[in-house]
């Protein structure tokens, strides 16, 4: 039996993660994230899991000793946000390319500088090519689901890649919102125990982990860790399907939010899709043809599922809370208009850059940005497709 | 899902690599020929070695291996050449192109 709680998305999680009952948690607190590891450290200490929780010295280590404890065979994670997560970028690669199933609980703040503790995707959109699978929440309960889903995607045979967990700092990492829980067991259950094939503990086969590749191989090495994110879009349909039967809450790649019969789409990840339903539950009421594609896999990054929902549209508005400093926009944009591109969609698409630093994003900013989209499709002309909103000038 | 190391070579094919690159199986290192790094190698001169083996704890790479306190031929499947055994024999018993 479900049962309903009122927690911090950083709650959320870590009581996801109690439940988990993972084997090694090595830390180091950084603003938003700190609360995860605090929590579970109480959890631990308590004796209400069996977690071997290290506090380490640096990111680096924490990074590097969740990829020892993987590599050793045990089920790992860690959490972390923005610098902490720059200072891993070594191991964020060889955790991916080392082909190493383990978790992180990323909470998304700004990179510096300026220096800044609140909201926006900087920090994860910059390891987007590191290989790993990144899944986002729009609220404490997608970061709560999505970690319990997240070991399933992770440690699945025709996968094994490392995964980030990512929400949206202090909006939904320190807001208090009612979520209904799984029990223990239901958890227990549904992630099952780990049991790799190799790994350095096993006295029946020594091993080595992380050779040297010389150019002779090097590039068939990415090729062959090309091949389990080739399997990640379908693995996380098979487990998004077997949570909806157990919590009676569905998932897919993506969240197509009345846009079955929409002109007009906006795209964006976390918490600011709620703020933009709200402005398509009222621009409806109106009878305007307005929806929404919320991702929730960013990496990899599923184009022609993308493009496929958004065929029917005639203009879209690509939410990045990043920037790219391309002169064309952020990541989300590139990645998005390239789908379209590929699908030879004729829609109209500009970028907006959007919420950098935790900049407030109200709902009729995101009504601004549907009669923006109208104005584009009235005129036959995206215009400048590289915008901000949001912005003084 | 053991690699065998021994077939690896310029046409192994992206599929025919283990995962994440590991190698199970230990003491794989003797199969990986290090040899082929370096075209230029030390020669012995048996007649001139006095069998002192000052040769022998100077080698980074263990390729001069000792049998009845005498040396034997350089193991060429592992010597990358790097010259430091000449530098370490007083009699001149063993040369290399490049090194005085």
């Amino acid at each position: 039996m479900a049962k309903r709680d009122r927690l911090s998305g950083n709650e959320a999680v870590a009581i996801a993660l109690r439940q988990i009952n993972p084997d090694v948690f090595p830390a180091f607190p950084i603003t938003p994230s700190t609360e995860i590891p605090q929590y579970f450290a109480s959890f631990a200490a308590n004796g209400e899991v069996d977690t071997e929780f290290i506090p380490v010295e640096s990111e680096h280590s924490s990074m590097s000793a969740a990829i020892g404890a993987s590599a050793a065979g045990a089920r790992a994670l860690t959490a972390t946000s923005s610098c902490g997560l720059a200072y891993m970028w070594e191991e964020l690669y060889i955790a991916a390319s080392n082909r190493l199933p383990l978790a992180l609980a990323l909470v998304n703040r700004a990179l510096s500088g300026p220096i800044n503790i609140n909201c926006d995707h900087s920090d994860s959109m910059g390891a987007r090519d590191s290989g790993w699978i990144q899944v986002y929440a729009e609220n404490n309960q997608e970061a709560y689901d999505n970690m319990v889903q997240a070991f399933r995607i992770s440690e699945h045979n025709d996968v094994r890649l490392p995964i980030m967990i990512c929400q949206d700092g202090f909006i939904t990492s320190h807001a208090v919102e009612n979520i209904e829980l799984l029990e223990d067991e239901e958890v227990k259950g549904f992630v099952g125990a780990y049991e790799p094939e190799n790994y350095l503990l096993n006295p029946e086969c020594p091993m080595a982990v992380g050779p040297y590749s010389v150019t002779d191989y090097y590039m068939e090495a990415k090729r062959n860790q090309a091949e389990g994110t080739r399997h990640v879009e379908r693995v996380m349909l098979e487990v998004a399907e077997e949570f909806e039967k157990l919590s009676g809450r569905a998932y897919g790649l993506f969240e197509a939010y009345r846009l079955e019969d929409a002109d007009r789409a906006v795209v964006m990840i976390g918490s600011a899709a709620g703020t933009t339903k709200d402005a398509i539950d009222k621009l409806r009421e109106k009878g305007e043809k307005v929806g929404l594609l919320k991702i929730r896999l960013f990496r990899p990054f599923p184009a022609d599922a993308i493009a496929e929902a958004l065929k029917n549209v005639k203009a879209v508005a690509v939410m990045d809370r990043a920037e790219g400093y391309t002169n064309q926009g952020g990541p989300l944009g590139a990645d998005v208009m390239s789908a379209l591109f590929r699908a030879r969609s004729s829609a109209l698409a500009v970028n907006i850059v959007y919420g950098l630093g935790g900049r407030d994003v109200r709902v009729e900013d995101m009504e601004q940005v549907f009669a923006e989209l109208k104005t584009i499709i009235d005129n036959n002309d995206a215009g400048e497709t590289y915008r901000y909103m949001g912005v003084r000038e | 899902m053991a690699a065998d190391i021994s077939k690896l070579g310029l046409r192994t094919k992206w599929q025919d690599l283990t995962e994440g690159m590991v190698i199970a199986g230990a003491g794989t290192s003797r199969d990986f020929l290090t040899g082929e790094w370096s075209s230029v190698k030390p020669e012995f001169i048996e007649e001139k070695c006095k069998q002192c083996l000052l040769c022998v704890p100077v080698c980074p790479d263990s390729c001069i291996p000792v049998k009845d306190q005498k040396r034997a031929e350089f193991d060429y499947d592992h010597c990358k050449g790097c010259g430091i055994c000449v530098k370490a024999c007083p009699f001149g018993a063993i040369t290399m192109e490049g090194v005085n």
